[in-house]
């Protein structure tokens, strides 16, 4: 059978004597008629079917998505996984999601390649000082592990970092996250998809949703799709940048913008940078990939767009900020740069759960941040549309917050995209 | 990045402008006679289209000024520029 192959020790030396691996998830026909369709395939919305399957007996589910899966954002990000968030409902749904990266390699028996080598964010002035102090204060109350470095500390922990006192942003000090790291973001698609199809969800590329159903009483009946109508009570939009879009084809308004977001790779070089740094002041996010990559995440352009394309001035303000920070790295080349579209909220916090529209789920505003949420969000979304009612983890990120006030202001914590 | 026309000082680069988010919202003339989701509209909820959109632009090196943007949110090909108080171009 498809997708059943269990990877182990045993079976990779196996099929290095021969045989082909099989297809690792099935391609099946789209039938008319599902209990689910979660719209989007990629990391988000494939956790989110894996886990309606695997922890509610929801097997009646497609995933429905207009390209390949794991083609958005989730092949796009740079990656970076940690929980130390200032508000205790972001840390709480982090924390949660970090928790999941830790076993997730062994419960999905694919190796995503979670590799905790630490999160570092540096503080350039007095004023990140006082609020990654206030962070690491905050996490140590929520029993989430971040502590404080000195200048020096941070250069033993990560030795190519200036520290010098004439830089242009002097490093003052960093917040360390020891369990944050990184893991292969495609792994985490494919890992979901395969053990997702293994328990009978349906995986639909190329098939763009085009409209979304509704009854007499308001409540969904399903979603037309450029390969024909499904009927289902049930749909959850997991579409990132086109959430708005997608929202707007059920009548719904949204609060969320679309932006580019820029990454690039150097060319692979021997390990030079043991953990991943963050800047929110100079802005720049840097960590080295297995193959060798140094990979480097960049601001958002500053107007709306779905072009995923950005514009190279901003690309080139990281680059500075990098070799500012770096400069063992000043002759380093780049390799590839690209854009995902991301969805950001008024608060810079996602939202999750039910709409306005009975039936109709919805997970998106993830922002600039979204990839290591994605075991977390997946987890407690699944449960949101299997019992029809807020996760009590994603609760607070109901899309009724903007009415009721109740935001979950961590654009002011950051102060920066994060 | 982008060229854009300000109504003003004429054709400028991306880099001398800050974006204004979308064009055309409307604050209720009295806040206190709107329900809670018409100001959560107001404050909060937004077009981003998939397509043509309205956007204000500030001149922020240049002049200073606000004005309106038509541009295409796909190709990021700008339409048209207009002042403020100008209606939107068909």
């Amino acid at each position: 059978m498809v997708g059943s192959t269990h990877f182990s020790a045993w079976s990779l030396l196996r099929h290095a004597f021969g045989g082909a691996w099989p297809e690792q998830w099935r391609s099946p026909e789209l039938r008319d008629t599902y209990d689910v369709v979660i719209v989007g395939a990629g990391g988000h919305g494939l956790a989110t079917a894996y886990y309606l399957a695997a922890e509610h007996g929801v097997r009646n589910i497609a995933v429905l998505d207009k390209g390949w899966l794991g083609g958005g954002n989730t092949g796009r990000n740079t990656t970076i996984i940690r929980s130390n968030y200032l508000w205790d409902a972001s840390a709480a749904i982090y924390e949660h999601s970090l928790q999941l990266w830790e076993g997730l390699s062994q419960g999905l028996n694919y190796n995503v390649m979670y590799s905790p080598r630490g999160v570092m964010m540096l503080a350039h002035n007095h004023h990140d000082v006082q609020v990654f102090r206030r962070h690491v204060f905050a996490n140590r109350l929520q029993g989430i592990d971040n502590e404080w470095l000195t200048p020096e500390q941070a250069k033993a922990f990560c030795p190519p970092l200036d520290i010098s006192p004439s830089m242009r942003y002097p490093v003052l000090g960093a917040a360390l996250q020891r369990r944050g790291g990184v893991a292969r973001h495609d792994a985490v698609a494919w890992g979901y998809a395969r053990a997702a199809s293994a328990l009978g969800v349906d995986i639909i590329q190329n098939c763009e949703v085009t409209g979304v159903d509704r009854g007499a009483n308001g409540s969904v009946t399903g979603v037309q799709t450029s390969r024909g109508s499904i009927r289902s009570r049930k749909v959850g939009v997991v579409a990132a940048g086109h959430t708005s879009v997608l929202m707007a084809m059920a009548g719904v308004r949204m609060p969320l913008e679309s932006f580019p977001l820029q990454a690039l790779v150097s060319e692979p070089v021997k390990p030079v940078m043991p953990c991943v740094v963050m800047s929110n002041t100079i802005h720049a996010y840097i960590s080295q990939s297995d193959k060798g990559e140094l990979v480097i995440g960049a601001g958002t352009d500053a107007y709306t767009s779905y072009s995923q394309a950005g514009g190279p001035h901003i690309a080139a303000h990281t680059l500075e900020a990098i070799c500012e920070m770096f400069p063992t790295l000043r002759r380093l080349r780049m390799l590839r740069n690209w854009a995902g579209i991301v969805d950001c909220t008024p608060d810079r916090s996602p939202i999750i759960g039910l709409t306005p529209v009975p039936g109709l789920f919805v997970n998106c505003g993830w922002g600039t941040g979204g990839f290591k949420a994605t075991p977390g969000s997946g987890h407690v979304f699944a449960a949101t549309i299997a019992r029809g009612e807020p996760h009590p983890i994603a609760a607070p990120f109901s899309l009724d917050r903007f009415r009721t006030g109740c935001l979950i202001d961590e654009a002011a914590a950051a102060a920066v995209s994060h | 990045m982008l060229l854009i026309p300000c109504p003003w000082c004429g054709v400028r680069p991306e880099i001398e402008f800050r974006h204004g988010g979308e064009a055309h919202v409307t604050r209720p003339t009295d806040p206190q006679l709107v329900s809670d989701e018409e100001w959560a509209d107001f404050l909060y909820n937004r077009a981003n289209p998939k397509g043509i959109h309205a956007e204000r632009w500030r001149h922020v090196h240049g002049c200073g000024r606000f004005f309106n943007c038509v541009r295409d949110t796909v190709t990021d090909r700008i339409i048209s520029t207009y002042t403020p108080g100008e209606s939107r171009p068909e």
